[in-house]
């Protein structure tokens, strides 16, 4: 596979379940400081798109590179300190420990067994602690514990423990899903805000949060790209219409 | 410097109840019971090694091994084989058919001491080893679960299968290890006698020295950042997977150093008691120590502490009575625990001493409630 000049770029990318191919075929590419959103009916197999690029699922061919570094052999916590972070669908937070410590434990030092057991507590660590929570609206609530919290705080906080590791490519799944209309334009405007400096896949459902958000959106349909590009152009694609957005 | 004693204590509070358990161990207990009590004190001590190496892997980092006596026998054992030589001089032995070999081989008809016996002539070997072998056989189950993943419940089973498979081993090979009976008649440490009323306490009172250095090592390993990523993988393990942190390495490291702190109450124990068996290696004294754990409070390492000395006074008060009725009381004990007090008497401590604070933590409560329910409007 050739370099590109791509943050991320997919070619190829397969993967079957006892024969069902969840992702057949897949050809997808990421521009720097690109906000990507893709869409697509329940089973389409977006989730598996983000659990393959993370490392949680293991492709059956194809490939993922990540500023031209493979990553579909790499074990899942090396893909993290490349610089790839990714957001679960329900919120996973560590519930017993405050939005503080769910936040430190997200800084990206001290990250091996010796390095964590020496990790101090460092005024830089403070301040990128407080400046991520005033990032994600959660700085009144950083000694709460965050079990909590609401469930729009929740997303916001995972976010936020992603926010402290600075990836360069942050994915995130149905970030709005369960959340309030005030909450979910709250979220929106997050998400420009952090998308500066980074790209950004973001799988959801919610059409109008798409619109507000999206540079480019990829629909997937049983494993393979239906159509993709800006949002007006898949609005008005009579494909996408028929099998995800209905008449 | 500071930073590091409060890691090492646990803050004010911890520093409080840490003194005050030392003082109970320290002082009140030797002023209060009798050699015979206080040297069964000792003996109790010794297991609560293995609940603060539970506290550590257990409470804090979610993994229940129950075969902790894997490595609390290993320990033992170890200490066991040098005292042992050290007993059978050829002088004391020149009855048997081959002297200077322990007893056992002897009547097991080996006439040549076995080459992994050798390492236990020396005394600062068998220390080391004593840390080496248990920490070593962790790291090797750790190694081989860990990174593949496997977890809960399979690898307490797999743990308990090991502490089966150690205590039917050293039964069945009875001339190298002295079979069912253990390893029995051990006299001096290095020409000491260890079985005097003085030596007894001199021991009793390292046993607690080296039990409050555990506790501290713990309480280090717990209050450091390590010691939180331990909570969050308890938590939601594939966060912390997707956080960048490789988690079988850190579950590994704490298995090691849970087993290594088993082991010294091992050694501690053979020292104490005066002999070691296969009875404290399988499973039956693997869950009895959980179950102390678990009555101590398994949050708690100083809660451990004292859930094991009661466990084992009424063990022994208890079966000294009834004696077929103990196990029914230790199951119900374990089930009360479960269902009643998860945190044990340590979460039954926190509950009546904070419980003025009750209120406050009700407001807070009741403020994000409210916040959460106007967000949503």
């Amino acid at each position: 596979m050739s370099n590109t000049d791509f943050v991320l770029a997919i070619e190829d990318l397969t993967v079957s379940f006892d024969g069902f191919k969840a992702v057949d075929g897949l050809n997808m590419y990421i521009d720097h400081n690109e906000l990507h959103v893709v869409i697509g009916p329940n089973g389409a197999g977006k989730t598996t798109v983000l659990d393959l690029i993370c490392g949680k699922t293991k492709s059956s061919s194809g490939s993922i590179k990540f500023k031209n570094r493979e990553l579909t052999k790499m074990p899942e916590h090396q893909i993290v300190r490349a610089g790839v972070g990714r957001k679960f669908q329900t919120p996973s937070i560590y519930e017993n420990l405050t939005v503080y410590q769910n936040l430190e434990v997200s800084y990206p030092a001290g990250r091996s067994v010796w390095g964590s057991l020496t990790f101090k507590r460092t005024d830089e660590v403070i301040e990128r602690v407080n400046k991520i929570a005033a990032e994600v609206l959660l700085t009144d609530l950083l000694q709460t514990e965050a079990a909590l919290l609401s469930h729009g705080q929740k997303q916001w906080l995972e976010i936020g423990m992603l926010l402290m590791q600075d990836p360069e490519l942050l994915m995130l799944d149905e970030p709005v899903a369960g959340m309030s209309a005030k909450e979910r334009d709250q979220t929106a405007d997050l998400l420009k805000r952090i998308c500066q400096n980074r790209s950004m896949l973001v799988i959801e459902h919610d059409m109008e949060f798409v619109k507000q958000i999206a540079h480019k959106v990829t629909v997937l349909h049983q494993g393979k790209i239906l159509a993709a590009g800006t949002m007006d152009k898949i609005q008005a694609n009579e494909k996408v219409i028929e099998v995800y957005l209905g008449h | 410097m500071k930073a590091l004693s409060e890691k090492l204590l646990g803050g004010k509070q911890g520093a409080i109840a840490l003194a005050i358990l030392a003082m109970v161990l320290f002082v009140i207990f030797p002023l209060w019971l009798d050699s015979f009590r206080l040297s069964m004190l000792g003996k109790y001590v010794t297991y609560a090694f293995v609940s603060v190496s539970l506290v550590l892997l257990w409470g804090n980092g979610g993994i229940l091994s129950l075969g902790q006596g894997i490595f609390f026998g290993l320990g033992g054992y170890c200490m066991a084989m040098f005292l042992k030589l050290e007993a059978s001089d050829p002088v004391s032995t020149k009855i048997q058919t081959t002297p200077g070999i322990p007893d056992f081989m002897d009547w097991n008809q080996i006439t040549a001491l076995p080459w992994f016996w050798e390492p236990f002539k020396s005394l600062p070997l068998t220390l080391i080893l004593i840390l080496l072998i248990p920490t070593l056989l962790a790291f090797i189950i750790g190694f081989a679960m860990f990174k593949r993943r496997v977890g809960g419940v399979y690898f307490s089973i797999i743990t308990q299968a090991i502490a089966l498979i150690l205590s039917i081993l050293i039964v069945g090979q009875q001339g190298y290890t002295g079979g069912v009976n253990g390893i029995t008649d051990l006299k001096t440490l290095l020409g000491w006698d260890i079985r005097t009323e003085t030596a007894k306490y001199v021991l009793y009172y390292v046993n607690v020295c080296l039990l409050i250095l555990s506790i501290m090592l713990a309480r280090y390993i717990i209050t450091s950042k390590f010691g939180m990523l331990l909570l969050a993988m308890r938590d939601k393990e594939e966060r912390v997977r997707f956080s960048g942190y490789d988690v079988s390495d850190y579950k590994i490291f704490v298995f090691c150093v849970a087993a290594m702190i088993s082991a010294i109450g091992g050694a501690m124990f053979t020292l104490q008691v005066g002999f070691m068996s296969p009875s404290f290696v399988g499973i039956v004294p693997s869950i009895e120590m959980v179950i102390c754990a678990a009555v101590g409070g398994r949050m708690s390492l100083i809660g451990a502490v004292y859930g094991t000395l009661l466990v084992n006074f009424g063990k022994t008060m208890f079966s000294e009575t009834y004696p077929e009725l103990w196990l029914f009381l230790m199951g119900g004990l374990f089930i009360a625990v479960v269902m009643f007090f998860p945190d044990g008497l340590a979460g039954v401590y926190d509950k009546y001493s904070k419980n003025f604070k009750l209120g406050e933590l009700l407001a807070k409560f009741n403020k994000n409630t409210v916040k959460r329910i106007g967000d949503m409007l």
